[in-house]
């Protein structure tokens, strides 16, 4: 089965173009990373001329950047951990059970993915104030209240995929542990969990990414504490002026772990989709 | 959004699927487990999206502008009037919408179908090894991995009509064109919008291919090519149709994403789309926030849901059909 | 074992979330009775440096009442928004700043303290404020639902090099004279006039302006709107014709949404620029008080019947008390130091606003040319935008419009009073 001439070539073509449409804007956030304002404000040009490192330095006093990067990492880790624990509960009890009102778990869960987000924010809003004022349990405002929401965005996704992860490994793994006295719990924990690390660890990489990249809620539901960087880096452009070289910085700083991250992984997700999602 | 355990679910009175039998599924227990295994599951997403749900259609129901907010017992309950305001074509209210709604219909087809086309390609011709095929494969991952607020505010920065680098190379560079066009209002706003969406979405369907293509034994190929078949036929006969589950399942998840993508036209346009690129995710979102008016913005938003709800019921039950069939 | 661990299991990884994350919360309203929550607006270079001109205010404020004051500074783009949460709420925080025109929608919400004459005497009294500028702060007939902070109005700034290359020695007074020097000033890069085509306050704020000089209203006295009169749609063609007839504004304004008008007239790149109160951001971006000039914004040479002698809104910002507040004792308290005359001139001058306190305008801090502009524009020819509740939907349904039309003229399409018409009326079938 060996590639033609033709065929090699075209090859080379076509993934050279993707290569471009990918690389283009990821270079010019570089490249005006480490311009001057002045020059990012004038005709672009492919090649900093007075390349600095000023942007680098500036960023973190015209916004709290540092603070938003905290409460991004807090609250993306914590809502992608405990939406994998949530996650692989239910995937167990989904793959593992028989039970009265699984479908309806499966079209309620999948039918969230279709709520419009605009629809249910306010509602979500006031909620989290009123059980706030009933309970004292601060959601609005809080790194809680994100967390508990952007923990359900992936919560489907997430179930979806583990579902698939863990009806791909044999049940008679899970009937020998039983047939050697192990309980459910056991068995989820010592066998089918082991077997699934992939999927585990790509599902928790989705779910960081997605409470990392969320903006609409957290422009609504957080404060000056609680801001995370989606919304802060807002902050750049300002009455003054939208200072673009900084605006390129920060967001390099702030790509930089999911992307390295996701990029480390990345052999896991295509291991957890291959078993998991798309059998 | 187990789309295979929707599978299981119509398919639970037939013979057990893939035949080995010690994958058959335990038999029903009545057993509080499965119950307290899925609790935690059930209690958030009730919480978080289905009772705030559920009152965003009781405030499509409400006559909620500013005067009301504060305290929604005040607000008048006027039924379907918000329905039939926004739905009703003859209005301005409706023609915008109906406007909106076919922008997103447009756009979603034209970056789900770009994504797969793109993604497909990709993950094809990085199916057989060679030198450099890992840094490659990284890098077309990386719109994906990016946050969604970086990769949208750079692009809005390339799109920019005279500082910006789109312009600088059709313009000065390539000399394609005379006149320095505008991408971020007018009518090259929703190629722009189109742009940035595809070249956010088209890795994570190049990232489940290139998953399903995994499963596709190398025999079948061998065989196929020892038939005579070429690249084309190849593709056709082998790749596509075992890709269809990756598929039918990618679509879905595209579509979906896609038709309520928010942040990409928010992040873009700065808060108003031109009407060009009206997406009905931003359309609702200015109904409701800037003009204060919530009750109408429920309205659009639980006419959006239920033409979803109908369309994914409508997917999921054809191609369940043929496969059935098949 | 397994049902009851696994009972103890789910409980606790729902107790979890609280537990692991309540580092986060720190909403600071439900403290001690000394505290409050003020949410400032942006005026300065960045949100922190907003930040640094506040704080050694507060602190002073603090020192004097022992009352502590966390502010937090909220980006325009997010503030109506947060205000909005705050108001269906009550949750948020104690005193607010709020763009003037603002005041009557927000009013409507009933989420506001109103400052009645007892309110009002508790900050100072009604006589402390200048009339025009208390005006702006909530509906007529009604208690005002904020007082005035920072006051600001719409000016002319030219370039003076430009204008001497030019050979121009006096800035234009009328619509006509600008069009003509400004086709003057174009050239080599250059360009006439820069505004902000695509950010929607401003073009609303410029068509009411216009408005006014062709006799017309937005809306009538009943408050319902009137926005396809034939007063303004010659209005808004006239501001838009700016770019599409007259050709002295550079078409790349119409995407213009950031300011960057200003970072045009900065650079040289435009020679006139109509902002409010300017100075400051000029000279952030290095351009020299002396390099450029302020003019009151022109007329028309000729208004119809009926046209009006105004040529800026009541700019501003007022502040406001939230009605949910457990401290309204301590808020007015706030609300008196920030309109007090120390406080007023240290802020406005930072700012290059105008203080809205009549003890504290004839403070020797505001005869710079720029302010002296400024405060004859308000004492004389600025008017106050409709102060009706639908104000924010207008800014928003006719900015919007507007930002249509200009992207009609900067792609050559255009622009007739038909088209214009058609647009207003589609706003108008908007409001409800």
């Amino acid at each position: 089965m060996r590639e033609t001439t033709a065929e090699r070539w075209a090859r080379r073509s076509v993934l050279t173009l993707l290569t471009l449409f990918v690389l283009v804007p990821l270079y010019v956030m570089v490249s005006s990373s480490v311009k001057p304002l002045q020059d990012v404000q004038n005709a672009f040009t492919w090649w900093p001329r007075r390349p600095t490192v000023d942007a680098f330095v500036d960023m973190w006093s015209t916004v709290p950047l540092g603070r938003y990067l905290v409460n991004s990492l807090v609250v993306s880790s914590v809502a992608a951990v405990l939406s994998v624990a949530v996650a692989i509960f239910a995937a167990f009890a989904v793959s593992r059970y028989r039970f009265r009102g699984r479908g309806l778990f499966s079209v309620t869960v999948l039918s969230t993915q279709m709520f419009p987000g605009i629809l249910f924010l306010l509602p979500l809003f006031l909620i989290y104030v009123n059980l706030g004022n009933a309970t004292g349990i601060q959601l609005y405002a809080s790194r809680t209240g994100l967390i508990v929401t952007y923990l359900t965005f992936s919560l489907p996704f997430s179930i979806w995929m583990l579902v698939g992860y863990f009806d791909s490994i044999p049940r008679g793994l899970d009937e020998a542990a039983q047939v050697d006295g192990a309980g459910p719990l056991r068995t989820l924990f010592q066998v089918v969990l082991p077997a699934a690390v992939p999927g585990v660890v790509a599902v928790t990489v989705y779910a960081f990414m997605t409470a990392w990249g969320e903006v609409l809620f957290a422009s609504v539901m957080t404060n000056e504490g609680s801001r995370t960087l989606a919304v802060g880096l807002q902050g750049y452009s300002t009455q003054f002026n939208v200072y673009w070289n900084q605006v390129m910085a920060a967001s390099l700083v702030v790509s930089m772990p999911v992307v390295a991250g996701f990029l480390a992984l990345q052999r896991y997700f295509v291991a957890g989709l291959t078993a998991g999602a798309v059998k | 959004m187990a789309i295979t355990t929707v599978h299981d679910a119509t398919g639970r009175d037939g013979p057990p699927r893939g035949g080995a039998p010690q994958n058959r599924p335990r038999r029903p227990r009545r057993s509080l487990l499965p119950y307290l295994l899925l609790a935690p599951a059930v209690v958030l997403e009730l919480a978080i999206h289905v009772v705030p749900m559920l009152v965003g259609a009781w405030m499509s129901l409400l006559e909620l502008t500013q005067f009301h907010i504060r305290d929604w017992s005040t607000a008048p309950f006027v039924g379907t009037e918000n329905y039939r305001m926004v739905l009703d074509l003859d209005s301005a209210a409706g023609a915008e919408l109906l406007h909106s709604f076919q922008v997103t219909v447009l756009y979603t087809v034209c970056s789900v179908g770009l994504s797969w086309v793109l993604g497909t390609t990709a993950a094809v011709l990085l199916q057989r090894p060679f030198r450099g095929r890992g840094l490659l494969r990284a890098l077309f991952l990386t719109p994906y991995a990016l946050p969604v607020y970086t990769a949208v505010i750079t692009w809005s920065f390339l799109f920019q009509r005279d500082n910006g680098l789109v312009n600088h190379v059709l313009v000065d560079q390539l000399q394609l064109l005379g006149d320095r066009p505008f991408w971020l209002i007018g009518d090259n706003s929703f190629v722009a919008l189109l742009i940035v969406s595809v070249w956010r979405s088209w890795p994570f369907a190049f990232l489940c291919v290139m998953a399903g293509l995994q499963n596709i034994p190398a025999d079948l190929y061998e065989a196929a090519a020892m038939d005579g078949a070429g690249f084309w036929r190849r593709f056709r006969s082998v790749t596509l149709p075992m890709l269809r589950p990756v598929n039918l399942v990618l679509l879905l998840v595209l579509f979906l994403w896609t038709f309520n993508d928010f942040n990409t036209p928010y992040v873009l346009f700065g808060g108003s789309a031109p009407e060009q690129a009206d997406l009905v995710s931003i359309h609702i979102y200015r109904s409701s926030f800037k003009t204060w008016d919530f009750g109408s913005g429920s309205a659009m938003s639980v006419a959006l849901l239920l033409f979803l709800l109908l369309v994914t019921a409508g997917y999921l039950l054809l191609t369940n059909r043929r496969r059935n069939d098949a | 074992m397994s049902r009851r661990r696994l009972a103890i299991l789910t409980a606790a990884v729902l107790a979890a979330a609280p537990l692991t994350a309540c580092g986060g919360s720190d909403d600071p309203s439900g403290g001690s009775a000394k505290t409050l929550t003020y949410w400032a607006s942006n005026q300065g270079a960045s949100l922190e440096a907003d930040k640094q001109i506040l704080q050694p205010e507060l602190d002073r404020f603090e020192q004097q009442t022992g009352i502590k004051v966390n502010v937090e500074v909220v980006p325009w783009s997010d503030l109506l928004n947060r205000l909005l949460a705050a108001a269906t709420s009550g949750q948020g925080p104690d005193v607010v700043n709020i763009g003037n025109t603002w005041s009557a929608s927000l009013q409507a919400t009933g989420a506001m303290v109103e400052f009645d004459d007892a309110t009002l005497a508790k900050v100072g009294g009604r006589d402390r404020f200048v009339p025009a500028a208390l005006a702006a702060a909530g509906a007529p007939g009604k208690p005002p639902a904020a007082v005035p902070l920072y006051s600001l109005a719409y000016a002319l700034y030219y370039n003076k090099k430009a204008f001497a290359d030019a050979g121009i020695t006096t800035p234009p007074t009328t619509w006509e004279q600008v069009a003509e020097l400004g086709r003057k000033l174009t050239g080599d890069g250059r360009w006439g006039l820069a505004v902000e085509g695509a950010n929607a306050s401003e073009n609303a704020h410029h068509a009411f302006t216009f408005s006014q000089q062709y006799g017309g209203e937005w809306f009538d006295s009943a408050g319902k709107p009137t926005f396809d009169t034939p007063q303004n749609v010659a209005a808004v063609k006239r501001y838009v014709d700016l770019m599409a007839t007259d050709k002295i504004i550079n078409p790349s304004n119409a995407e213009y949404a950031q300011n960057q008008s200003v970072s045009d007239f900065a650079n040289g790149k435009a020679a006139m620029l109509l902002w409010q109160a300017a100075g400051a951001n000029l000279k952030s971006q290095n351009m020299a008080a002396d390099a450029y000039g302020v003019a009151p914004v022109p007329f028309l040479a000729a208004p119809p019947a009926g046209g009006r002698k105004v040529n800026s809104m009541v700019a501003g910002i007022n502040i406001a008390v939230f009605k949910h507040t457990r401290n309204p004792d301590a808020a007015l308290e706030f609300v008196k130091f920030m309109t007090s005359d120390a406080e007023q001139v240290t802020l406005n001058k930072t700012y290059g606003s105008l203080p809205p306190v009549t003890t504290a305008a004839s403070d020797p801090a505001f005869t710079a040319p720029e302010q002296k502009v400024l405060q004859a524009t308000l004492a004389t020819t600025a008017a106050p935008l409709p102060q009706v509740p639908d104000e924010s939907t207008f800014e928003t349904l006719v900015g919007t419009a507007i930002k249509e039309l200009f992207a009609d003229a900067a792609s050559g399409k255009p622009v007739t009073e038909d088209g214009v018409r058609q647009k207003l009326s589609k706003a108008q079938q908007q409001m409800r």
